[in-house]
């Protein structure tokens, strides 16, 4: 039985030939057109062709070329600082910049093995206050500073 | 005499008040992040672009320049001092440089280390200034062909010098080239690639993806590795350098700038290739090759003098070419657009004061910063004991304002969040994002200079291979994938490499 000896490469090929696939599928929606006169679905058909050839030779090539085993995940970095700018991006609309600053700057440092919580509310107050005076009074951004937009 | 005229309206440029303003806090900032580690100028740069939207066009150049090659300064103090790189192109310098600290040089290795930058700055902006009214006039010559053909060119090249599997460097090219057709087709009015989105009919922000890549995936790759830093620190005694090490250094500056200048200028090259090339040519011409590792001066002159010439000589292929060759110039190529310069051989004319003064600004910006760095080192070591907890969150704030006032919509802090968790699964596949963003930012250029030539040959593929100019381009690009598939390149390759492992 054949067994895949680079993990890594054997994953990153299935994924570049998904989106291959996945560019051709959604390009057929686009007007082909000839190679004189190319419509917009020419050029993503090209690259689809390219992406899953180049994903395939990556993935076959796997049961070949020995690699190294897939590193594992540690979610929590991952979910806490992506999560906290999600939130951050929710809420600065209708909460103002200096309560979605203290939020992000808190909860984001919850990611760090090191998070020390007083410390993290503290640094969240100080930078409200430099984002305020740097986006909104300096480079004049439209963002609300306290809830309601004032 | 024209080269000095063309200097002369350069400096009455970057010498103005504001410019001067913009430049001074542009290589303050890359300093600044020059010495963090766990920061690089790829993401700094994205972080601090939407600030610039509202400066004048030759002032936000300035000051995103200002970065990149302040951040070159920058990378060598944490280096030295305390044996960590701050920037990927000062890894080399900690070999010796941090080993002459703990001798008690640090002061010179820092000295040599500024002087070293400031010489290969002024050689490498002649450089540019030089041969920019040239080059600019054989891409006038160009047609369609002849720029796809250099567009295919350039994206290989930046992939075969860049570490790592080629492959997957081609399909992160390609991938780059397919997220850079999302929006709205110009040619027919059709939005692709939209999902129904309203703002993806517009495309994707170059900022959004670098921020995302670069970014965030460095944040949480950083905070992934759970050990403490270590801070081994070392006290300066004098600035100066003794008579033995200098003349062991100078030639070293010479070779370094030299090279340097030359490898910015290829694709894929700039700052970080050139200081690892430099350390492996000092070693090998040395006459004594075991001083290398146990604090030789040359080991700091050379990559440093190297990686600030690369930094600025990048420029060349963006200024007259219109061709980003690394990440950074990609994001100028973003930053120029936002304020409606079409990158290419026609800004030096269309827009002579814009192109000189960022020129002239280079030297400028290099002056300040040997003028700037020596006394300041004290408050640069302060800010290294900013612990990195502290450090990340804020980078984040910064990031999400930034991208958030681009357009004020939440969608795009969103998007970068998704392209952050993209850039964590490319971490893992080992996956370079670096020729990702390439063919972004070329796609669209790529598209429709390959629908112009075709439209102009009937549709006839060989047009590419009949024009002598393109022709060239093409087999030279092939030779170039030749070079690194023939397995003996491949090991030298790799060994070129290994001083980074």
């Amino acid at each position: 039985m054949a067994v895949v000896r680079s993990p890594k490469d054997f994953v990153a090929g299935l994924m570049f030939i998904v989106v291959g696939i996945a560019a051709i599928v959604i390009a057929s929606n686009y007007t082909l057109g000839t190679a004189a006169r190319m419509g917009p679905g020419y050029f993503p058909r090209i690259l689809g062709i390219l992406m899953i050839t180049l994903g395939a030779i990556l993935a076959l090539r796997s049961f070949k070329l020995k690699g190294e085993p897939l590193p594992g995940w540690r979610w929590k970095p991952v979910l806490v600082v992506l999560g906290s700018v999600v939130i951050f991006g929710a809420i600065v609309n209708w909460a103002g910049l200096v309560l979605s600053t203290v939020l992000l700057i808190v909860m984001s440092s919850a990611a760090s093995h090191e998070f020390r919580p007083k410390e993290a509310v503290i640094s969240g107050i100080l930078l409200a206050i430099l984002a305020v005076g740097v986006f909104v009074i300096g480079l004049k951004l439209q963002i609300g500073i306290w809830p309601g937009g004032h | 005499m024209d080269l000095l005229n063309h200097l002369a309206l350069g400096f009455s440029v970057a010498l103005a008040g504001v410019n001067l303003l913009y430049a001074f806090i542009g290589v303050v900032l890359g300093t600044l992040i020059g010495v963090l580690p766990g920061i690089g100028p790829v993401a700094t740069i994205a972080m601090l672009l939407p600030t610039t939207y509202a400066l004048q066009p030759v002032s936000a150049l300035i000051m995103l320049a200002g970065i990149y090659y302040g951040a070159q300064y920058g990378g060598s103090t944490t280096a030295i001092l305390i044996n960590m790189p701050g920037e990927s192109s000062s890894v080399v310098t900690c070999l010796d440089g941090h080993k002459l600290a703990l001798k008690g040089q640090a002061g010179a290795a820092l000295t040599i280390a500024a002087l070293g930058s400031f010489f290969a700055g002024t050689v490498a902006t002649i450089l540019v200034a030089s041969v920019a009214i040239p080059l600019s006039e054989l891409a006038l010559k160009f047609g369609p062909a002849e720029y796809f053909s250099l567009m295919v060119l350039g994206l290989i090249g930046a992939v075969v010098l860049a570490h790592g599997s080629l492959l997957k460097a081609i399909a992160m090219i390609i991938l780059g080239l397919l997220l850079g057709i999302v929006g709205t087709d110009v040619n027919s009015g059709v939005p692709r690639f939209a999902f129904g989105i309203p703002e993806l009919t517009d495309g994707i922000g170059v900022v959004t993806v670098a921020m995302g890549l670069f970014g965030f995936a460095e944040i949480i790759g950083n905070l992934e590795v759970t050990q403490a830093r270590e801070m081994v620190s070392a006290k300066i005694k004098g600035f100066w350098l003794t008579k033995e090490q200098f003349r062991k250094a100078w030639p070293a500056v010479l070779r370094g700038t030299g090279l340097g200048s030359i490898l910015g200028v290829l694709p894929g090259g700039g700052a970080m290739l050139s200081s690892f090339a430099s350390y492996t040519l000092e070693k090998k011409i040395a006459k004594d090759p075991s001083e290398f590792g146990n604090g030789a001066i040359q080991g700091v002159a050379g990559p440093e003098s190297a990686n600030n010439a690369g930094a600025q000589t990048s420029f060349i292929p963006l200024l007259t070419l219109g061709i980003p060759e690394n990440a950074v110039m990609a994001l100028m190529v973003g930053a120029m657009t936002i304020h409606n310069i079409q990158p290419g051989p026609q800004v030096m004319t269309s827009n002579p004061s814009l192109f000189w003064g960022l020129i002239a600004s280079m030297w400028v910006g290099n002056l300040m910063l040997v003028v700037l760095n020596l006394p300041l080192i004290g408050m640069w070591i302060k800010l290294l004991q900013v612990p990195y907890r502290m450090l990340y969150p804020a980078i984040l704030l910064f990031c999400s304002i930034g991208v958030y006032s681009i357009n004020n919509t939440n969608m795009d802090i969103y998007l970068t969040v998704l392209f952050g968790l993209i850039g964590v699964v490319f971490v893992k596949l080992e996956c370079e994002p670096a020729p990702l963003l390439l063919g972004f930012v070329l796609g669209p250029m790529m598209e429709e200079n390959l629908r112009r030539a075709l439209l102009l040959s009937r549709g006839d593929p060989f047009v590419f291979f009949t024009r002598p100019l393109s022709l060239a381009m093409l087999v030279m690009a092939a030779l170039l994938v030749l070079v690194i598939v023939l397995p003996n390149v491949r090991r030298t390759r790799q060994e070129a490499f290994q001083e980074e492992a």
